[in-house]
């Protein structure tokens, strides 16, 4: 017998949507969650925001204390500072808080574990205050913290949305270098689909653009060959844009190259997934319930990257489809509430034809140069990933046996891609054909004491 | 640095970071505290010894990692409490070498 109709696994947009969706309808509903509060990366910190956060994150954060009420009106139970371990088909789940293990079984598992960084391989990344843009909101959402002497490097609109956040706290960025150009960004306009969800969205961005503009925050444009210098921490930051050399001394860099699915637990579960071109990295076989299997659901940008309403909605779809699988509610009922849903995702997902091009990822960090630093748990480089094709390497998992790559503690969740977008470059083969790492639980580190305790009970 | 947008003097307590004593916000994420009392470099690599930070904020990078009674954890998934002794972690991974 499970004790839980459905499990959701991650408590941002997707996942609190999913849960509180599933337990309005009378699921036995069971939330978990790594950290100390929902609200996932976009909504870090919800519940505590001070009013000086809400004014600097601005309105896009605010959304998330909408899709919070939901979720505190809901039966759910939501399990805060629980790091999943290993997640079955059959509906069983693992987890570990503050030391102490636990299982159990739901008939129908919605994982809503959102988004990765992408890599960013420059020289340099591996440095202390070298961190990703992720990161500095993070810090700005749950601890109030700004950094000053920043430079902002990659591409993507966080940047212009951090940047303008800083402004907004009285802390600009000393520069944004931007790897992206103005030609992408015209080439990409071909594919904007007009509708009034995306002039909302590109409204937002010139509004941003418009700040930093006003803040005399400078942008570089095209920006190649970025190289973090340093001691022991970051000092600078150095890049060339066409013939010129600019060098920019900070105390921290903040980094991006846009957000990649971060699939690890239904990579663990053996479960399919294709290469997408667009978004230019993997993404699970899900249909458009996000179902990945039977027993389990995919929500949010964990399926492919569509940004945090989208995730909402697609959490909320998961859970009409599961919930009605189990007869909890008739399909009448899921078709009825899912029509209003399915529209507005389909108004909320064609910008990203628009923004997959326009700031795409840099050739520098798809292709890095060899001896740059692309595993930064075991610092094995490109060249030496390289060295491994020629030998006869044909994918991520013969590469670990190479030269550990991807077998340090994040466990391939920062060089995963990469491994995958050289040892395919390098061998002539497809993304698919290459394909990535296998993993397997534990999904996160846990003592043999946890373990063990968990066998005795 | 970095500065906090709110203003008013928040409530620490101390804490010990390498032999060091450190006056860091009670309860607050101790990544970001350690971060904000301007420690940047929070251990050394097992491989080559070099220095490391928190990178990702998020629990998936493991770059934070700290020692804390004597166990390996991530600075980013921990919370500051009063008399938390912390050890910078070195070579954790290669310790059985």
């Amino acid at each position: 017998m499970s004790k839980y109709d459905i499990a959701v696994i991650g408590a941002g947009p997707a996942g609190m949507a999913a849960a509180a969706q599933a337990a309005a309808l009378g699921a036995k509903t069971l939330l978990l969650d790594e950290q100390d509060g929902p609200g996932g990366q976009i909504y870090r910190h919800i519940e505590h925001t001070t009013p000086e956060q809400l004014r600097v994150l601005g309105k896009s954060y605010e959304a998330g204390q909408k899709v919070l009420r939901d979720l505190c009106e809901a039966p759910v139970e939501h399990i805060r500072r629980a790091a999943v371990w290993m997640v079955g088909k059959d509906g069983e789940i693992a987890w570990s808080v503050d030391g102490k293990a636990s299982i159990t079984n739901a008939k129908r598992i919605i994982t809503a574990t959102g988004a990765l960084e992408r890599p960013v391989p420059i020289p340099g990344w591996t440095l202390p205050g070298v961190m990703t843009a992720g990161a500095a909101q993070i810090l700005l959402k749950q601890s109030g913290l700004v950094p000053q002497r920043a430079v902002l490097a990659g591409a993507g609109p966080l940047l212009y949305l951090l940047a303008s956040q800083l402004i907004a706290a009285g802390a600009p960025p000393l520069a944004i270098v931007e790897t992206n150009s103005m030609r992408d960004v015209l080439a990409a306009a071909m594919h904007l689909k007009p509708n009034a969800t995306t002039a909302s969205y590109l409204k937002q961005g010139m509004k941003m653009l418009a700040a930093i503009r006003k803040a005399g925050v400078p942008r570089y444009r095209a920006a190649q060959n970025l190289r973090v210098e340093g001691e022991c921490t970051a000092e600078a930051i150095t890049f060339s844009c066409g013939v010129r050399t600019h060098r920019f001394e900070c105390d921290y860099v903040l980094l991006h190259q846009g957000v990649v699915p971060n699939t690890q637990i239904i990579r663990s579960l053996g479960l399919d997934h294709r290469w997408d071109e667009q978004q230019r990295c993997f993404r699970p076989v899900i249909d458009r319930w996000g179902q990945a299997c039977e027993t389990v659901y995919v929500a949010g940008d964990g399926g492919g990257i569509g940004g945090a309403k989208a995730a909402e909605l697609q959490g909320r779809m998961a859970a009409l489809h599961a919930v009605a699988g189990l007869g909890i509610v008739s399909n009448i009922k899921r078709d009825d509430v899912a029509t209003p849903l399915k529209r507005e995702l389909a108004a909320e997902l064609p910008i990203r034809a628009f923004l997959d091009r326009a700031y795409a990822p840099s050739e520098q960090v798809l292709a890095p140069h060899d001896d740059t630093i692309i595993c930064r748990c075991e610092e094995i480089t490109a060249g030496n990933i390289r060295s491994y094709a020629k030998l006869g390497c044909t994918g991520p998992n013969q590469a670990k046996a190479f030269g550990r790559c991807g077998m340090g503690p994040c466990q391939g969740r920062y060089c995963g891609l990469t491994v995958s977008e050289l040892l395919a470059a390098a061998n002539g083969q497809t993304h698919d054909q290459t394909g990535y790492f296998r993993i397997r639980p534990p999904l996160k580190p846990i003592t043999i004491g946890e373990l063990a305790a968990l066998e005795s009970e | 640095m970095f500065r906090r947008i709110d203003d008013g003097e928040p409530d620490t307590c101390e804490v010990v970071f390498n032999g060091r004593k450190v006056a860091l916000s009670r309860n607050a994420n101790l990544a970001a505290s350690l971060l904000a009392a301007g420690i940047t470099s929070f251990r050394k690599t097992p491989v080559s010894g070099a220095p490391r930070g928190p990178y990702c904020m998020m629990g998936a990078c493991f770059d934070c990692l700290v020692k804390i009674d004597g166990e390996t954890r991530q600075a980013c998934m921990e919370a500051v409490r009063d008399g938390l002794v912390i050890e910078q972690a070195h070579g954790e991974a290669g310790s059985d070498e």
